[in-house]
Parts: C-alpha cells; sequence; structure tokens
C-alpha cells in the first residue's frame, strides 16, 4: 500500500516537471493575470500600468496595442512575471505600439519569445530582467527582448539569461541604442540585424556562445549598416551553441567575441575583449553560416561585410580553442597546437566584382588596428590558403556619427 | 401528390417554420459603441427552442477553405442595416459598411451514441447532424463561443463571447478563456486539450493584417473565400450571386468571373490547390507583405509566388528553437527536412504555427501540407 502511494506521489511528480504542464496557478494568480489583461486592453495613450512587487505566474500571453502606455513593476528582482507552464503563447508579452516604456520588471521562462516589440516607434525599455531560470536550454524561448521594425528604440540597464537565439536581439529596426546591460548564457548574448544606426555600448556580454553579433539576413525588409559596438565588456562568451539548427545564430560558433556577418559600416572600437576561444573578434560572410543557396536566397542580397572597421579595443587571450574540428584543424595548421588564434579572425569572402588589385574600394575595406594580428581564414576555398598577412587591414575608415534618439526617452 | 411527396412537403414546411422562428426575435441591434455584456444584446443569433437561430437578415456563409481552429465546427453569419452593402473587392476583404455585424459561432457535434457531458467533444468532419433549418440543433451540438466583428464607424471591433454549460446564453468574455475539452473521433479516440477562446488584444493578432495602419478587417469575407455554393433556406446558390441579391454586396462579377480558393478537402482540386488554399487561410493574415509576419520574409498569403518567398530553400529568419533542427521552410520533396510542416505539427506555444487560434495538431491539413512538398521538386544546394 505504502508502495502503490510512493508510486502514484512519483507518477504526480514526474507528471508535474512535464514540459507542457501548466504550473500550478494560484486564486491569486489567475486574478492578477485577468486583471493585468484588462488593464492592457483598456489602456489609453498616456496610461501607465503600475504592477507592484510579487511573483505571479501566468498562463497566457499578453499583448499591448495602444500607442502611449508604460508599463512599470517594481525591480526587475522584486515584480516577477513568471510564464512557467505557459499553455498559451507566442509571447510573453506582445507590443504593436508606439511611444511604448516598460521598467522595472521580470519576465521569466516564456515558452517563446519573452518581450516582441513589433512595428512601433519611439520604445524603452528600462530595467528590465528576462531570464530561463533553468539555464541554457534549446527549448527556451529564441529571444529576450525583442524589438523588431522600430524606430527609436532605448533598450538599457537590463539583464537577459538564457534565450535559445538572441539574448537582446534588435532586428529590422532604425535608430536603437543599446547600453549598460548584461546578457549571460544566451545563444547570442546581443545581436543587431539588418538595422541601421545602432549604438551598442558599456554592455556585459559573458558566457554566451557569441557575445556581441551584428549580421545582415537576406530576404528581409531593409539591409543593415552603420552600428557602433564600443566600451563593452565581452568576455569568456565560450556556452557550447545550444540553438537548434537552422536558426541563424546555429552557425555562430562557440567562443565568439564579437561577430559581423555580412553587415556594412560596422565601428569596434574601445573595447574590452577578452577569452573567447574561437576569435574575440570574427568578421564573416552569409557564405560561412551554411544557409546560403540560390533557390531561398534573394539575388540582391549582399553576402559581403564592408566597411568594418576595428581600433582601440583592449584584447586579452583567446582563439586558444576554436569550435569546431574545422577551425581546430585551421588553428593548429596555422598557429601550431598551443598556438591561439589572433584577435581578429576574417573568414575570407570578398566581393568579387568590386575588387581593384586584390582589394574592395575604400570604403568597402576592413580596417584593423590595435590588434595582435588577423587571419585571412581562406573560406571561399575550405581553408586550404589561410593568410596571416596584416597589411591588407592597415587602413582607416571614415567614423560613424553618434546616434541621437529623437525623440529623446523620458526615463 | 403520393404519400412519399406529401411526406416531403410537410418535412420541408416544418424547416421553414424552424428557419422562419425568428418572427419572434427583436430586430437585429448594432450597438455603436460599447462592449455588451450578452451575445443576445445584438439579436444576430440566439438560443431558442433547442435551436441556435439566425436572426431576419442574417445570412448564412461558409468559406472554401476554413481556418482550422481544433476541429471546431463554425457557423458565420453576416447581417447589414437596410439600404446599405459592402463593396465588392477582387483580393482583399470587401469594404463594409458601418453597422456591419459578422458573427462566427464555433462549436463541436457531441460524440454519435454518447450522452452530452461537459467535456466531451466530436472530432469530424460530418456536419449532417449540426443543422435544424439555417440554425443550429442544439441536441446534436455543444456551443463553445460565438465571436463578433462590429464595423463601427472608427473601424472593427472583435468582442469574444463564451457560451453558458446550459447552452442558452454567452457571454462578453473581453480576456478571453482556456475550457477543458476532448476531442473524440468517430472511431472512439479521445485527446485531451485546452480550447482557448482568445483574448480581445489577440483578435487583432490575426486581424489586422497590416501592422503598421493596424485596422482590423474581416478575414473571410474575400471573392476568393466566399466564390462557393450555400444551402440556403430557398435552396443552393453561390454565396456571391445571393449577396447581391439581397443587397449585401455590390459590384460582384457573376461567380464564374471572380477568383476562387480550392475546398482543401475536394479530390478533385489539384494538390497545389488545395495547399495553397490552405496555407491562405490558415498563414496569410499574418504573412503577407504587411502582416504581423512581414518580419520573417515568409508569405503565403494566395499571391505568393512559389518560390523563396513561400519558403522554398528559405532559411528562416527568426524560427529560434521553432526550426526543430531543420535548415529550411521547405526543402522542395523533403517535407520531414522543412521547418513549416514542423511548426504545424507542433502544440508548444514558440514553436507551434500558427501562433495561437488551436491546441490541437490538424492532421489531415499537416498531410496536405506534407504531400504537397514531397511533390516540389529542387534542391537547396548550399554555395560557398
Amino acid at each position: 500500500m505504502r508502495h502503490t502511494r510512493t508510486l502514484i506521489a512519483v507518477a504526480l511528480l514526474l507528471a508535474a516537471c512535464g514540459g507542457n504542464q501548466p504550473a500550478p496557478q494560484t486564486q491569486n494568480d489567475a486574478s492578477f493575470e485577468s486583471k493585468l489583461e484588462q488593464q492592457l486592453l483598456d489602456a489609453k495613450p498616456g496610461s501607465v500600468i503600475d504592477i507592484p512587487a510579487g511573483h505571479y505566474t501566468l498562463k497566457r500571453g499578453l499583448s499591448l496595442r495602444t500607442n502611449g502606455v508604460t508599463i512599470r513593476g517594481a525591480g526587475m528582482d522584486k515584480t516577477v512575471l513568471s510564464f512557467k507552464g505557459q499553455i498559451v503563447g507566442p509571447e510573453g508579452l506582445l507590443v504593436n505600439a508606439d511611444d511604448f516604456t516598460i521598467e522595472n520588471l521580470a519576465i521569466e521562462d516564456t515558452m517563446g519569445d519573452a518581450l516582441k516589440i513589433n512595428q512601433g516607434k519611439n520604445i524603452t525599455i528600462h530595467g528590465v530582467r528576462i531570464e530561463w531560470t533553468d539555464g541554457p536550454k534549446s527549448t527556451n524561448g529564441a529571444y529576450g527582448l525583442y524589438p523588431v521594425k522600430t524606430q527609436n528604440a532605448l533598450v538599457e540597464d537590463s539583464v537577459v539569461i538564457g534565450a535559445s537565439d538572441a539574448g537582446i536581439y534588435v532586428g529590422q529596426s532604425n535608430n536603437i541604442v543599446v547600453r549598460r546591460n548584461r546578457a549571460e548564457q544566451n545563444v547570442a548574448g546581443i545581436e543587431i540585424e539588418n538595422s541601421v544606426n545602432a549604438d551598442v555600448y558599456e554592455n556585459i556580454a559573458t558566457k554566451n556562445t557569441g557575445g556581441i553579433l551584428v549580421f545582415n539576413m537576406p530576404n528581409l525588409s531593409q539591409a543593415g549598416h552603420a552600428s557602433r559596438v564600443f566600451k563593452n565588456h565581452v568576455f569568456a562568451n565560450n556556452t557550447g551553441n545550444f540553438a537548434k539548427k537552422g536558426a541563424a545564430v546555429a552557425s555562430v560558433p562557440a567562443g565568439s567575441g564579437v561577430v559581423v556577418n555580412s553587415n556594412d559600416k560596422v565601428e569596434i572600437f574601445d573595447n574590452d575583449i577578452a577569452d573567447n576561444q574561437t576569435a574575440n573578434v570574427i568578421i564573416s560572410s552569409y557564405f560561412s553560416t551554411n544557409y546560403y543557396n540560390k533557390l531561398g536566397v534573394a539575388a540582391d542580397y549582399n553576402p559581403y561585410p564592408k566597411g568594418i572597421y576595428v581600433y582601440g579595443n583592449r584584447f586579452k587571450g583567446g582563439g586558444d580553442s576554436p569550435d569546431g574540428l574545422e577551425l581546430k584543424t585551421l588553428k593548429a595548421a596555422v598557429y601550431g597546437i598551443n598556438g591561439s588564434f589572433p584577435d581578429v579572425v576574417w573568414d575570407g569572402y570578398a566581393d568579387p566584382k568590386t575588387q581593384a588589385d586584390g582589394l574592395p574600394p575604400p570604403d568597402d575595406r576592413i580596417c584593423i588596428q590595435d590588434s595582435n594580428g588577423v587571419l585571412n581564414a581562406d573560406g571561399p576555398h575550405g581553408y586550404k590558403n589561410p593568410s596571416t598577412d596584416a597589411k591588407p587591414f592597415q587602413c582607416t575608415l571614415p567614423k560613424l556619427p553618434p546616434v541621437v534618439l529623437n525623440p529623446e526617452p523620458k526615463v | 401528390m403520393s404519400m412519399k411527396m406529401y411526406k416531403h412537403a410537410l418535412l420541408m414546411f416544418a424547416l421553414l417554420c424552424l428557419a422562419a422562428c425568428h418572427r419572434d426575435m427583436e430586430p437585429v441591434a448594432f450597438h455603436d459603441e460599447g462592449y455588451p455584456t450578452k451575445l443576445s444584446d445584438w439579436h444576430v443569433v440566439e438560443a431558442r427552442d433547442g435551436v441556435l437561430q439566425l436572426n431576419e437578415g442574417v445570412v448564412p456563409y461558409e468559406l472554401n477553405t476554413p481556418l482550422f481552429t481544433d476541429y471546431a465546427h463554425k457557423l458565420r453569419t453576416i447581417w447589414m442595416p437596410k439600404g446599405v452593402s459592402a463593396q465588392y473587392n477582387p483580393t482583399d476583404t470587401f469594404d463594409f459598411p458601418v453597422g456591419t455585424i459578422i458573427s462566427k459561432t464555433f462549436f463541436y457535434p457531441i460524440p454519435k451514441g454518447q450522452p452530452r457531458n461537459a467535456t466531451d467533444i466530436a472530432r469530424t468532419y460530418d456536419t449532417s447532424r449540426d443543422f435544424a433549418g439555417q440554425g443550429l440543433d442544439l441536441s446534436n451540438v455543444h456551443l463553445v463561443e460565438t465571436r463578433l466583428l462590429v464595423r463601427r464607424k472608427d473601424g472593427w471591433v472583435a468582442m469574444p463571447y463564451v457560451w453558458n454549460a446550459d447552452q442558452t446564453e454567452a457571454t462578453l468574455a473581453r480576456t478571453g478563456d482556456v475550457q477543458a475539452l476532448t476531442l473524440v473521433s468517430d472511431s472512439g479516440e479521445r485527446e485531451n486539450f485546452n480550447y482557448v477562446v482568445p483574448d480581445q488584444s489577440q483578435c487583432v493578432s490575426c486581424h489586422a493584417r497590416d501592422w503598421t495602419t493596424r485596422a482590423l478587417q474581416p478575414i473571410g469575407p474575400k471573392a476568393r473565400h466566399l466564390n462557393r455554393d450555400y444551402h440556403y433556406a430557398d435552396g443552393d446558390q453561390n454565396q456571391l450571386a445571393h449577396l447581391m441579391r439581397v443587397g449585401y454586396l455590390t459590384g460582384a462579377p457573376t461567380p464564374a468571373d471572380a477568383p476562387r480558393n480550392a475546398n482543401w478537402m475536394d479530390p478533385q482540386a489539384s494538390l497545389d490547390a488545395r495547399a495553397r488554399a490552405y496555407l491562405d487561410i490558415n498563414c496569410g493574415h499574418c504573412h503577407n507583405p504587411k502582416g504581423a509576419a512581414n518580419t520573417t520574409g515568409l508569405t503565403l498569403d494566395i499571391a505568393t509566388s512559389e518560390d523563396r518567398h513561400i519558403g522554398i530553400c528559405k532559411p528562416p529568419t527568426a524560427a529560434g528553437q521553432g526550426t526543430g533542427d531543420h535548415l529550411f521552410d521547405i526543402v522542395p520533396g523533403h517535407p520531414d527536412d522543412s521547418i513549416i510542416p514542423y511548426r504545424l505539427s507542433s502544440t508548444e506555444p514558440g514553436t507551434m504555427m500558427p501562433e495561437i487560434g488551436r491546441s490541437t495538431v490538424h492532421k489531415e491539413g499537416v498531410a496536405l501540407i506534407k504531400a504537397w512538398i514531397a511533390s516540389q521538386a529542387g534542391d537547396c544546394v548550399v554555395l560557398h
């Protein structure tokens, strides 16, 4: 009899741990959820929705579609919206509105993206914590803080932990500031994708697969350019890649510090970049992602990184244990078993259409200064003839102007 | 008149009476503001005498290929004030006048040979027991919710109403509802699931086809979805022709000259036409050039050309864990390596597509899309 009881108890426990089992929702939680949904529905321009301190379990994704609303908690460790065992998604909170501010709260354990802002201008995210509390897992939601198709977006003083794609992911947006955030244990810590005019500074990116990424993907509404990555601490991003295959960041090798892929006019300066075991800086082309194919990629897509300027960074360590057999073999071949990749690795894809005398036009060059070397990995020929000649990278580029948010955020 | 014909005539007379019972319903009430708390405040459809009845002037319609909602059956209706009509459009939702009320009632047949209980409902495509005249036979069906789309001066407003256990009234549920139900298949298989009534904001997720203007639009009432026959009280007629006849629509060409989507279950239609109709109605409201999913570069509406835009060899943009370890949305000839059927086969929020509106897998729909992909030629050879 006792055995039977134990068995039942164990069975119940197991059932309760199942992925899709809704976490128990108390009456308090249920009435909180219903009230919050109602507040979001009834919000008017200028409304402030204050969420008091507390830990709330929600079953359904929230959404907001009214301009000019502020959602405010009592602190990123005090007001916690937990979506563990969520039964309706897709996000934790979906916003399709302008003049939106969210601050001082946490969103935990969403099944999909945590906070997605799809189409909106003047977006402020301040002091928000996004976390998947079981640590890095491929079943975690994809994106933490996810403004897409936004203009004038500020993401600051926030924390994202455990996203199975990118912790902070700004996509197809214009005029962006991402500052003073901490991104940890995500596949990509911070990713700026197909965006124009982004300043990414004073962030900490560590224990991710890749620290800070500036990417251009094909087939989208705009190609990105003009991003400045500066004064960040990007160190020990060596977590094994836990994205599902096919995801844009699944191709990022573990141990990547700052990665530019197919993006243009990217300035990387005044950062502390250390101990990223594949390389502290990687400059690469969409060809290296293994997704480029003729049928599936728009003919006008430009897969070459152009106008990339790396200077004045403080590098330390890194490059000593690249991810994957191919890169390990390449490292051993060029630098020996005990050697390391230099601070900057370029995959070697250059636009053949614009080359003259082996170099791109001046504004399209990759310029590297203050680095202990550059490796041209010769990706186009399967890494057969890598080069350590730094001369092609000895150049300067015009500096990009700072991003000015207009109107200025109110926080 | 033979005895048989006489009996038939009697039956027809009885059916017509049923259909005409709306005579004692108050006229349809268009509320130009606020959120009436009871569905019956609108007098569009009402549960009376064991039948969900349609009021006078409330015209039912069906779609060639409907959106999948956990195997729910749907009764769709449209009503307009006197003297106004919708303007025909060959591609987009008709331009409906202020005052239009569209209703969609989600219901299930009670499983055959089983007494009604609080949770069991039938998973079946058989609609033969659903109707009593133009209305629904409440002795055979279980009503879950009725959604209204109301065209007010400033645009469309969506309101979900949830039916009570007694099936006598539906109450406004602006924040939605979750009901634990059990689908029982024709062969007796049981599947527990959470039927999710969307909250008012989630209504917008699908009905705002343009995420810049954020204006709500009905999805079904387009020429290509409506261009089919309906079994009206006075006989079968093409729905576009009928709407023209009753004055609810102006400017429509003859049905033969209007676009028409395939019925996804029609064995006479081509696989391509059936799959495209299925993707159009289930995905196209978000996956169109202006919709919520225009961030993805994947468009699935009927106008999309059959190339990378519809997903052929297209790398996903923001699928995250939704790739299921697959590299491309569609790998021609290889449905099991393709992301689209993978996401259609999931019920996990964050992975499943469509993102909302279902909690179960549409097995027959997935089978259709897989067959369509299996029939495609081409390959996704990676360039270096």
